[in-house]
């Protein structure tokens, strides 16, 4: 029976995973190493600001591991959404970290970079020509949301992997990826069948979080043709039927129809059976190709500037009234920020009640407030930077000295565990596209590049 | 009686995507996902009243194979927006935990 062999080292690219996981796997001899780069799920800022959302350093050291593996064992290395968000600052920040770390470490390979960033003339065209359509009861896409986004990129399927795999590529770089497309081009373009190939994909993008217990390690998954089996690395976690079934819920909307650029996976009759302790396979996943093949977009667009405030209240009297607190202290500086010449409509004010509805909002079935204490993130996003911290400076002061009814704590209202006690935040993202495109074909939005390490 | 934090393996939520929250609630007895399924109280409606939504807005999905009962929703807000108070959508799913089921 046909068999190919992946290790993924972790969730994601800087996530870390323990050495011996590692080396636990290359024993195995897997046919690519790879690991996951990045994730939407963040939030706005990482596309929109161009950087990463794990660290330098962590980044590093992931990489430099991978690299050495993947050389001295021959393997294809391959990691989409480089740097997070798989933008072009993105890409090009792990391109840089790997042609260091291979100058450091002695290291030669052929290797491929694929950029993902779509640049806003091509996406009015698409809109113009009928091309794209809105996800999640977003509405169309217009000329003018284009043009307020700050950065755009397309999610490639696993095509582009495999042309650079065939084009001589051993180290595999690309930018905004769907997370399974490496480890299901690579699993394809040694024969495997699709179905396998991307549910296999499913499973190693998210490393040891299909295990128990779930954590940032290693797994290693063997693709065969009519089915995947997974197991972690480390002898301190074990795959379980139910461990492999829960994964599949994650991040989805549904756990049955899986869209992925060019088909759709469909998991509905998967059987999930332990070949050991610590080993599962999944069988009767199957592929349903698309009529049209489709990319999706993510987009951001700036919302402002953000500075923020923490503190907290320890006073009863003050707890019991907090409504009528609040409300006295937003008159406060509604007041003073319209003489400093801030306007209301020139700014938000938000005052997060942590002990309150802190986590849910406006969702939170328990009304009132039970604690002895309450956590406060007062937040003031403007147009500006200069008024947001104006107001996020001007609402400090009121938390602190707005009078109340009964009080008795004259000197103060809160408890600010910092000096400074404001925290300028900078530039806030929403996100503003999500939808598909329909491409001439699924390599052309993004570009190949490859070069001798 | 039981509450579902009593009986349930799993619940837990998470963003799919920026737009929208899941939220899962899964078993590892198959005699007891069959009963709590039977009893027809994990349905779109009870994901409508408990997050205010409409019912034809949430995608409900019994998911047989991993004894799991998903349902998909719009977040309050988009993920990182003005106003909104879980970014990855990871602590919505305590309202469940106290729902009864008639196991």
């Amino acid at each position: 029976m046909k068999e190919f062999r992946l290790l993924s080292t972790s969730g994601i690219l800087g996530y870390g995973f323990p050495e011996a996981s590692l080396e636990a796997g290359l024993e195995r001899k897997p046919d690519a190493i790879g690991v996951d780069g990045g994730s939407v799920d963040p939030g706005p800022h990482y596309l929109g600001s161009g950087k990463p959302f794990c660290s330098t350093m962590a980044i590093r050291r992931d990489l430099k591991l991978m690299l050495r593996a993947a050389v001295e064992h021959h393997i294809p290395m391959l990691i989409g959404t480089c740097g997070g968000a798989g933008g072009e600052p993105h890409l090009q920040l792990v391109v840089s970290l790997v042609r260091a770390i291979a100058r450091e470490e002695g290291l030669h390979f052929p290797m491929a970079i694929i950029h993902a960033e779509q640049n806003k003339a091509d996406v009015t065209r698409w809109v113009g020509e009928g091309r794209t359509r809105p996800l999640a009861r977003r509405p169309q896409l217009d000329a003018a949301t284009i043009e307020r986004a700050e950065r755009i990129v397309g999610m490639m399927g696993p095509e582009p992997f495999v042309k650079a795999l065939d084009d001589g590529a051993q180290i595999v770089l690309a930018g905004r990826s769907s997370d399974p497309a490496p480890w299901a081009a690579a699993a394809m373009r040694a024969q495997l069948p699709a179905a396998q190939s991307w549910y296999a994909g499913k499973m190693l993008e998210c490393g040891a979080t299909a295990a128990v217990p779930k954590g940032h390690d290693c797994i290693f998954v063997a693709v065969r043709d009519d089915h995947v089996e997974c197991e972690p690395l480390n002898p301190e976690r074990r795959c379980t039927p139910l461990s492999v079934a829960n994964h599949s819920l994650h991040e989805n909307a549904s756990p049955i129809h899986h869209i992925e650029p060019g088909g759709m996976l469909d998991t509905k009759d998967c059987r999930f059976e332990a070949v050991s302790d610590r080993a599962v396979r999944v069988s009767g996943m199957r592929w349903q190709p698309a009529d049209t093949y489709t990319v999706k977009l993510e987009g951001v667009e700036k919302a402002g500037y953000r500075a923020i405030t923490i503190c907290g209240t320890r006073d009863p009297l003050l707890i019991a009234g907090l409504d009528d607190f609040l409300a006295s202290v937003r008159r406060n500086v509604e007041q003073k920020a319209a003489d400093f010449g801030a306007s209301h409509d020139r700014y938000r004010l938000v005052i997060r009640c942590y002990g309150r509805d802190g986590v849910m909002a406006e969702r939170e079935p328990l009304r009132g407030t039970a604690g002895h204490e309450i956590g406060f993130v007062v937040e003031a996003v403007a147009d500006d930077q200069e008024i947001a911290n104006a107001v996020a400076a001007i609402a400090r002061t009121n938390m602190l000295h707005t009078d109340f009814l009964g009080r008795l704590c004259r000197e103060g209202n809160m408890a600010f565990p910092f000096s400074p006690s404001d925290i300028e935040l900078g530039a806030m993202f929403r996100f503003s596209i999500f939808h598909t495109v329909a491409p001439d074909d699924s390599l052309v939005m993004f570009p190949i590049e490859h070069e001798t390490v | 009686m039981a509450r579902i934090r009593e009986i349930a393996a799993v619940c837990k939520s998470k963003n799919a995507g920026p737009f929208e929250l899941t939220i899962d609630v899964v078993f590892d007895d198959p005699a007891l996902f069959e009963k709590v399924k039977r009893t027809g109280i994990l349905c779109p409606a009870l994901f409508a009243r408990l997050y205010r939504v409409r019912a034809e807005d949430v995608l409900f999905t019994v998911y047989e194979a991993a004894l799991a009962f998903k349902a998909t929703l719009p977040r309050l807000v988009p993920a990182g927006d003005i106003g909104d108070t879980d970014v990855y959508g990871a602590q919505q799913h305590a309202p469940l935990l106290d729902v009864e089921i008639p196991v």
